[in-house]
This record gives C-alpha cells, structure tokens and sequence, in this order.
C-alpha cells in the first residue's frame, strides 16, 4: 500500500442526463428528483456514492484490497472473502486484548481490503469509537443548473403478467424522465481523514477515473443518456487547505448559453473557470 | 479563558437529527450546540482544549424539506470480521438489495448561523499550551478556510461552509420570541455518554447557550 494523500482536496464534477431519470424519488413515485421551491434537479449523495463503488467493482475485479463492501446484486460477483493476512490477533482465551485495541484492529483491516470503506467510511457493530470510520470523501447533493421538466412517457408492453388478464393483451406503464439537465456535484476529500483510513493517491486516481467514467457502466432502461462532462479538481497546497471551499467553486461557473430556449444538449451550456477569481497555493486540474 | 471568537456557518440543508425520531430522521428547526461544537472541532481542536457554545445567532427563517433515500439497515459485524481475518471463508459484504430501508429526512433548507463560542482548557492542558496559542490558531485557519475535515450541518452529506467573523454580527431575519422545547445541548463524554438537554428560547434569533448553562438550563 502506498502512502496516504497529504492535500486537501475539492472537486466540481458536471454530469448530463438526456431523455432519462438520474435518480428517482421514492416519495414521488419513482419521478426524478426536484427541490419543490426552485424547481432544480436533485440527485442524492447516496445515488453518486453508489455509482462509484459499482464502477470500482468493475474496473478493480477481483483485486485485493479494492473490494467493494456494499454491493448491489447487478455486480455481485459471488466471491466470497477469504483472509489476506491474518494480523496475528491469536485467539488468546485468557487474555483478550483490550475491546479499543481489537476494535481498531478489526477496522484497520476492513479499511485496507475494502476501498468504499476507505474512501466514504462505514460504521462496524462494536461500541468503541475505532468501530467507526469517517471516510476522507464527502460529496453533496447535486443540483441541475436550471430548473428541470419531469416528463411523463406512457409506454405499452405487448405482453401481460397475470393468465387472467390474457384477454387484455398489454399492459401500460410509465416511465419518467428529464428531456435534457445539467447537474452539478461537489465534493470534499480531507487529507487528515485520509491518513486515518490509508486513503492513498492511487485511490484518488481512481476516484477521479471512477467519477469519470460510472456513468458509461450504469447504463439502463431508466437512465438514458448519462455522463460525465467536466471535472474540476482544486488541489491544495497543504492538508489543512489553502483557501475557502466556497470560494473556489464560486470560480466555476455554468450558465446557459441562450436563455430563450430550453436547454437540449450539452452545447447549450457554456462553462467558465475564472482563473483570475482563484486563490494563489491552489491548483486547478481539469481532468475532463 | 476570555477569548471569545465567533464564526459564520452557513449551507443548503442541514439535518440536526432529534434523537427521538432517528430511524425517519426529523431535524431539530436550529442547530444544536453540540453540532455547533462539532464544526469548531472540524477546524480546530486538540486535546488540549474544549470548545464551549455561547451564543447561536439563527439567522434565516426555519423551513423543511423532505427527502427519502435508500439506505442500509445494519452495520458490519464485527464477529465476521474477525472470521475473516481469521482466515475464514465469510461473505464479507453487504448487499443493499436484501438490506434495504427507504427512510425519509425532515432536513432543514438553506441555513445560516453565527456561532459565539469559547475554548477551556482541559486536563490534557501542557506546558507549551497557551490560550492565545490555541486561539490565534483557530482564528488563522477560520480566516483562511483551513479545517482538518469538511465540518457540516449535522450529516456528513450536508456540507458546511464557513468564515470567520470579525465585525459587525449579520441581522437575523427572525423577531420575537420563540420557545424551542427540549433539545439536545451534548453529550456528556465524562459521564459514560450521556445526554444532556435544555430548554433554549430564541430570541430574535439569537439563543443564549451560555445564560441556560450557567443558570441550571442544562439536565
């Protein structure tokens, strides 16, 4: 394992979805997303986070200590676990080594094997604080640049479920989708947070791979057409950080090219990185 | 210690978990002061030190959102684990199909607060530690945006932005009185976890925690 990362971290990450529906909600009947006072697009931190693992699973079969603890049945590949290195805890019936010891212990050795643990942290059954991990990654909820238009496709199936309704010959459903949105994501990634976990700056090539290129894996009925389009990484200095996070996604800014006509494409946005806006010790990386 | 320092949080949801309604999270309607702590922490913290909650200044009007996910239902067994490092075959994942609990959040939108706070010294307090040690510290990284993590407003996904505040306090749009209720003020860590609540009134915004604690608001 290679060292931990030692910079603070922040990225802006825009992605597209066309002609489909980036993350449904369950109260909503499954419609996309909206904040009811602005009309925008939401989709959850969850919804990303799990996007991330699925791509890792895939782009990382099968290798040692890039499992993926919370799995989705779609990519559970039925490999089961067996133990990279025992770490010598000997089952000492008289002397158990102290609860806080074994603890930490315990979740070191699930942070070494499982990168999603590594990255976004997990909570283990012990009652000790080492039972709990803060990942070093935080992301937000992401929000489309303009208001969003939940649209209503009614579909048919030319094939029925039940023997009883054979006499009606189809059956309709329905499906939701966003002509067309821009979303924006950000995120966080704390060095110090990283040390705890052995965060590294090979997984930080994968996150930003993973951040990437999910979308291109997730294909499906529901979704339509979704992908990463610009990835912005503003690398500081330091662990501790050089300047303000809100300031330097304020120096990103997506606006609309031509506010007449509804947006149906990813030309019809114009995205701006104000270089000038930019703190001096903060490196900017345009990774898409 | 007098050094008193007061920051400016703000961020577009929050979610101040009461602790009586945690599996279908409800949202305090302001942040507590153990959040409050938390996010001080988030910049700036040694063992040394303790940070102490004066004064919230709530500076929005309150107003909910809901908001349902997908989310796990269990934690990772520690029993498995150990199988597994034992050199055990265990399944050792855990599959959100099967484990599946769609949970709604009463989260809190668009907030900004002012936190007045102080730091004591605590029994971990050396001989290189001086208050204005500690104090020039948080101030240097409020100033310049520097924190060990992202502090946030109750979860994790809600993160906090922040800037330290040095002249006049930003008017709150809130007026009159108005009676909270319980609340969870923080736990107590001295005393085997246990929580401690008040009764906070917020008066044009501004809740004085300091005035409730030192008059025996806390139990």
């Amino acid at each position: 394992m290679t060292e931990p990362i030692c910079n603070r971290y922040e990225f802006v990450l825009f992605f597209e979805v066309e002609n489909g529906n980036p993350n449904g909600d369950p109260d909503a009947g499954n419609l996309p997303r909206i904040d009811p006072e602005t009309g925008l697009g939401i989709v959850s931190d969850v919804c990303l986070k799990r996007k991330i693992r699925n791509y890792v699973e895939i782009a990382k079969a099968g290798q040692p200590n890039y499992n993926i603890y919370v799995r989705e049945g779609a990519v559970l590949n039925k490999q089961h676990l067996t133990a990279y290195e025992a770490l010598g805890i000997k089952s000492e019936s008289k002397k158990l080594p102290k609860d806080q010891e074994q603890a930490k212990k315990l979740t070191g050795y699930m942070c070494a094997n499982f990168f999603d643990i590594r990255t976004f942290g997990a909570v283990m059954t012990t009652e000790v604080n080492c039972g709990q991990v803060r990942g070093p990654v935080q992301i937000a909820f992401s929000r489309s640049i303009d208001p969003i238009v939940q649209q209503e496709v009614t579909i048919t199936r030319m094939a029925v479920t039940n023997a009883n309704d054979a006499e009606k010959e189809r059956a309709m459903g329905r499906k939701h989708i966003v002509p067309y949105a821009l979303y924006r994501a950000e995120g966080y990634i704390s060095s110090h947070l990283a040390e705890k976990t052995g965060f590294s700056d090979e997984d930080l090539a994968l996150l930003w791979q993973a951040l990437m290129e999910m979308f291109e894996h997730d294909h499906s009925a529901a979704r339509g057409k979704m992908s990463s389009r610009k990835l912005y990484v503003f690398q500081h200095e330091t662990a501790l950080g050089n300047a303000p996070a809100h300031k330097l996604f304020d120096c990103v800014r997506a606006e609309r090219i031509d506010k007449a006509r509804p947006a149906r494409a990813f030309a019809d946005y114009h995205i701006e990185l104000h270089q000038d806006k930019l703190p001096g010790n903060v490196k900017v990386l345009e990774l898409l | 210690m007098g050094y008193g320092i007061k920051l400016k949080v703000w961020g577009d949801y929050a979610c101040f978990t009461r602790p009586e309604m945690k599996a279908e999270r409800v949202s305090y309607d302001v942040i507590t002061p153990s959040a409050a702590r938390g996010i001080l922490e988030a910049i700036h913290w040694k063992p040394a030190i303790r940070w102490v909650v004066d004064r919230i200044h709530v500076l929005k009007e309150i107003r909910f959102e809901n908001f349902r996910r997908n989310e796990v239902g269990s934690k990772i067994s520690a029993a498995n684990v150990k199988k597994a490092m034992n050199g055990n075959t265990v399944a050792l994942y855990q599959s959100v199909e099967e484990d599946r609990q769609q949970r709604a959040a009463l989260l809190l939108r668009n907030v900004a607060y002012v936190i007045e706070a102080h730091f004591e010294a605590t029994d971990k307090w050396g001989e290189r530690d001086t208050p204005e040690k500690h104090y020039n510290m948080f101030l240097r990284r409020a100033r310049e945006g520097q924190c060990y993590h992202r502090p946030y407003l109750g979860c994790r996904e809600f993160p906090a932005q922040f800037e330290l505040l040095e002249g006049e306090l930003p008017a709150s749009s809130l007026r009159g009185e108005r009676d909270l209720g319980w609340m969870l003020w923080d736990i107590d860590y001295a005393d085997g976890m246990t929580p401690r609540f008040f009764r906070p009134t917020m008066r044009n915004g501004v809740i004085d925690v300091e005035r409730l604690a030192q008059g025996g608001g806390v139990r």
